[in-house]
């Protein structure tokens, strides 16, 4: 199962490494929206750092969304779609496939704004990093979880590409609210057992999502 | 059931409601007493808390529907789901009106962000979402499946709402039936305000029910006319 699992990621990859069409998209955006923020938080420069795990989150959350939209969009042009619903495996090792493909995306784009940010909002972090990375990772499974289902539902609509906002911010709000919290807590606070409620809230979401997109798979790829 | 009997159970339905509606304003604001502290503020109570419990009913009769569509595939459970949704966001919708108007003068503000609020909310904006899916997608049976398949992930915010004042601190007051600090003298109120909400909710559900089966059937006899010809 986790080679059948690989392979479809590796495939995404390749794609990727060849054509460079969303990690470079995601990379730009997310700056973009790095430079934005910082204009917008002039009034509080003094104590921008309580701001950044918003700004973060935000600018995370937008260029993964770019990520996730290429994903069914791409697959769709040419046909392609058709030929991954005729390998034969089950659609939930495609989904986990994809959902694998879609997080290591976005932890990469995650990796390069965390650096701009560094040094757009003059910011030192060496310790706390490796509880970011935690966060980071828990976050993005979770919103790619749901992501890469919303995305095989959004191709369907007549929107395409436009619709999967809509519909996924308001599922991964909670997985969103409690990643915020919890960068939060990292940069601004000493005391790490805060870190608790939020990692465990954001896990149970992850891991509810995980499942229920793993079975729910099969119906939105249907022909 | 036929037509005729149809309408002989809405018109009891309606007949109940216009009743139970008099009956209920009657409770809530000349036989139930006035709050100590609160005064006449905390008789929006008698709305607020009803229309949200009839809210989450609803979505959970939609998520009924939408796991029985998927393993059924029949469009009756479709279009109870897109009822149940859409009467549901109109309770949602009253909750979220009457909460603010409470609180502004209990609370000084129209809002906070407490894991209560936040979280109804976000379920409001997934239901309004989940319409935004049936209206975008073109094909019928798509629309129902894929419909069906968000209802799912979406229903996830409920049992939230639902254990947000029991898990987490909250200025939201607690619920009052189970930790038992309602008075006495005003649970009937409540409890009848309770089930009116509940039978105009029933009624709604089905009047929504009706109208969406006729559309398809009138959509089908289009579509075989078309066809014929």
């Amino acid at each position: 199962m986790l080679a059948k699992i690989l392979t479809v990621f590796r495939k995404d990859l390749l794609i990727e490494l060849r054509t460079k069409d969303s990690l470079n998209m995601m990379l730009f955006f997310g700056i973009v929206v790095l430079v934005i923020f910082n204009f917008a938080l002039e009034p509080i420069r003094d104590s921008i750092r309580s701001a950044v795990p918003g700004v973060l989150w935000v600018a995370f959350v937008f260029s993964g969304t770019l990520g996730l939209n290429r994903m069914f969009a791409a697959e769709k042009e040419n046909s392609c779609l058709q030929g991954l619903l005729m390998v034969p495996v089950d659609r939930g090792i495609i989904y986990l496939g994809k959902m694998l493909a879609a997080t290591v995306f976005m932890l990469i784009a995650e990796f390069v704004i965390f650096v701009f940010s560094l040094i757009f909002f003059n910011l030192s972090v060496w310790a706390e990093v490796p509880y970011m990375i935690l966060v980071s990772l828990i976050g993005t499974l979770g919103f790619t979880a749901v992501g890469v289902l919303l995305s095989a539902i959004s191709i369907n609509t007549r929107m395409r590409e436009v619709f999967l906002p809509l519909i996924l911010f308001p599922v991964v709000l909670p997985i969103i609210i409690n990643a915020v919290e919890a960068t939060s807590v990292i940069l601004n606070t000493v005391d790490y057992r805060l870190l608790n409620m939020p990692l465990t809230i954001m896990s149970v979401f992850t891991i509810v999502f995980t499942v229920l997109a793993y079975l729910l798979f099969d119906y939105v790829l249907e022909d | 059931m036929n037509q005729n009997g149809r309408d002989r159970v809405d018109a009891i339905l309606l007949a109940l409601l216009v009743t139970g509606m008099i009956l209920a304003l009657y409770m809530a604001f000349l036989q139930t007493p006035r709050e100590k502290t609160m005064g006449d503020l905390q008789r929006i109570f008698y709305f607020h808390v009803p229309a949200g419990i009839t809210g989450l009913t609803a979505f959970i009769v939609n998520f009924v529907c939408c796991v029985m569509y998927v393993i059924r595939r029949n469009r009756w459970w479709d279009n109870l789901a897109l009822s149940s949704v859409e009467v549901g966001v109109m309770f949602m919708t009253m909750v979220m009106i009457t909460g603010p108007l409470w609180a502004k003068p209990a609370w000084l503000v129209w809002w906070a962000w407490t894991p209560r609020l936040t979280s109804s909310l976000i379920l409001w904006l997934l239901y309004v979402a989940y319409l935004l899916v049936r209206n975008y997608v073109p094909d019928p049976d798509r629309r129902a499946l894929m419909s069906a398949v968000f209802g799912i992930v979406a229903f996830v915010d409920v049992p939230i709402v639902w254990f947000s004042i029991r898990w987490w601190r909250d200025i939201h007051p607690s619920p009052m039936l189970e930790t038992g600090g309602l008075s006495t003298s005003m649970r009937p109120g409540l409890w009848i305000c309770w089930a009116v909400f509940q039978v105009l909710f029933i009624y709604l559900l089905r009047r929504r029910f009706f109208l969406e089966s006729t559309r398809e059937e009138v959509e089908w006899l289009v579509r075989r006319a078309e066809t014929a010809h």
